[in-house]
């Protein structure tokens, strides 16, 4: 049976959150002072060799990242991504609510390694409450003199899912509007305010204390080889627990459904799972083996993504749970490329003629080419993956389409 | 609530302008015209700079709302919830549509993603303050609690 194994969710229920005592006295701010005590480039190979790969959905090695970072630059920024807009999403809540501390010594430990001297975290506008709970804890921090001279700040988001998306992310922290940049220049060249700049999740910063105490062998130990660790997922909709879980990344998706999960509620049975946020592919039973690792998912033709556990039941109307996706894309497209403004717009049409069965196999075919050329022409992540939730169900759940296009003909 | 004041605090602050919208809207609920305007001026930009970034983001509004401000949850985890059966319900009991405020100025009631919250859907937020595991009849008394 399938067992929770805690990193970055340790402290959890064991320490105040708002006490930097207690943090302390459960080892806090050790590995940030080990890490000072290691030479910057020391810092980035060891985080390499540990294999830690962004929590935020993307799986890009997290030490190679920081190593795009200029040594000559004079200013460099840490920024932390706490947009966490994925619907179904709530493990960056749960972490930094639990233990705030973490993820700033973290942070600072990425500032070691870049030489950097001040840090943003943006949490989503959504989290007020958190935002008080953190600049509460940098203020513990900075009276104590834990984080040196590393200053951490806090920006507050609008409630614009694409700025989950780093370079759009940099644009808000800017003050304009959150729209994504071309790239290249990546941030690790020229990011906020045009300085080397790393963005990682507020996970990915979570696992640097125990990765600097335990070595990158320890780390590179635990789980699926290619994508090593612990993950969080946050588990919602027809299943029995609905809380976050903290997993080695070579449990199924099985285990963490029926294992942690406790199953599908009221002697359901299990339709569909929709993994990594509202952008995730839905998978069906067949591939309930899958390991939750980056590759292991990628290999299986779906995703990762951020996490999120959307569990559905037999009851469930694929369909109209699509119609409901499509709306949310078309809602956030940010409207600077073509492709995601007119692409989002149209699926969205499309999956309400469809969704009142009013559709033809032509229109489904439309909605099938359209959703192929947006995953290969939208300039970001979110008009790349906005098709995914589509594509995914016609392929795997093609009855419940033809059901609809059966009510159109009779 | 001296706007100008409010603006000058965040003036010298790099990218200090959504930072200052924040800090208006949490007195107002709302972000009024002249803000706007004032914020062009203060920070350099023109007016429609301004003006794009107030209205870019949902959680910022240009339009003046209610004491309290009701926004309900339609993304899928929620929708699968029941978010419909809860929207109607605060629709009925309210007497306004989405997007409107009562006519004594005391609810807004707003369509909002995801809030965070989705171990315990469905979820409105009142002010930003979650309310989990809603149901229809549930609402009265959540609304009895903004006096």
């Amino acid at each position: 049976m399938a067992q929770e194994y805690r990193i970055v969710l340790a402290n959890a229920g064991k320490i105040d959150p708002a006490s930097l005592d207690d943090y302390l006295n459960a080892g806090g701010y050790k590995s940030l002072e080990k890490a000072r005590a290691m030479a910057p480039k020391e810092v980035i190979e060891l985080v390499r060799n540990s294999k830690l790969r962004g929590r935020g959905g993307a799986g890009f090695n997290a030490g190679m990242k920081w190593g795009f970072v200029p040594e000559s630059a004079p200013v460099t920024y840490v920024v932390c991504n706490l947009d966490e807009g994925e619907p179904g999403t709530y493990k960056d809540r749960t972490i930094v609510e639990n233990d705030p501390h973490l993820l700033l010594e973290g942070m600072a430990i990425c500032a070691h390694a870049i030489r950097s001297k001040q840090g943003y975290i943006y949490c989503r506008g959504e989290y007020p409450y958190v935002v008080e709970h953190l600049n509460r804890a940098i203020a513990q921090a900075k009276q104590r003199g834990v984080l040196g001279d590393f200053d951490i700040e806090v920006r507050m988001g609008g409630g614009a899912y694409v700025c989950g998306e780093e370079t759009a992310l940099i644009e808000s922290i800017e003050g304009h509007r959150g729209e994504p940049r071309f790239k290249p220049p990546f941030p690790g060249v020229a990011g906020l305010w045009g300085k080397p700049t790393v963005v990682n999740n507020v996970e990915t910063f979570a696992n640097l204390p125990a990765i600097i105490k335990n070595g990158a062998e320890w780390f590179a130990s635990i789980g699926s080889p290619s994508y090593p660790g612990t993950k969080v997922f946050t588990l919602t909709g027809d299943v029995v627990n609905r809380r976050a879980f903290e997993v080695p990344t070579n449990t199924t998706i099985r285990e963490l459904i029926f294992d942690l999960g406790g199953g599908i509620p009221n002697g359901k049975r299990f339709k569909a799972v929709q993994i990594g946020g509202t952008s995730g592919a839905f998978i069906p039973e067949h591939l309930l083996d899958t390991p939750l690792d980056f590759d292991s998912m990628r290999n299986a033709g779906v995703t990762l993504g951020t996490g999120a556990v959307f569990v559905m039941d037999e009851t469930r109307d694929i369909v109209d749970v699509v119609t409901r996706i499509a709306k949310f894309f078309e809602h956030e497209s940010c409207g600077k490329c073509n492709p995601c403004r007119e692409g989002t717009f149209r699926s969205y049409e499309l999956m309400k003629k469809i969704n009142a069965g009013q559709a033809t196999p032509d229109d489904v075919q439309k909605l099938t080419t359209l959703s192929k050329v947006m995953t290969k022409a939208c300039l970001c992540g979110l008009g790349q993956a906005a098709p995914t939730p589509i594509l995914t169900t016609l392929e795997h759940f093609r009855d419940d389409y033809q059901r609809r296009l059966l009510a159109a003909i009779s | 609530m001296d706007i100008g004041a409010v603006l000058a605090k965040y003036r010298d602050k790099p990218g200090g302008l959504i930072e200052a919208y924040h800090a208006i809207q949490k007195e107002l609920n709302y972000i009024p015209r002249e803000a706007v305007l004032e914020a062009a001026r203060v920070f350099g930009v023109s007016e429609a700079q301004a003006y794009g970034v107030a209205t870019f983001y949902s959680y910022l509004s240009v339009e003046k709302r209610g004491k309290y401000i009701i926004r309900m949850c339609e993304s899928a985890p929620c929708h699968v919830a029941g978010a419909d059966e809860v929207l109607k319900a605060l629709e009925d009991t309210l007497g306004i549509k989405v997007g409107q405020t009562t006519p004594d100025g005391k609810f807004t009631l707003e369509l909002t993603e995801c809030v965070g919250q989705c171990q315990e859907t469905p979820v409105i937020t009142i002010n930003s303050v979650p309310y989990p595991n809603m149901s229809p009849d549930k609402i009265a008394s959540v609304l009895a609690q903004c006096t």
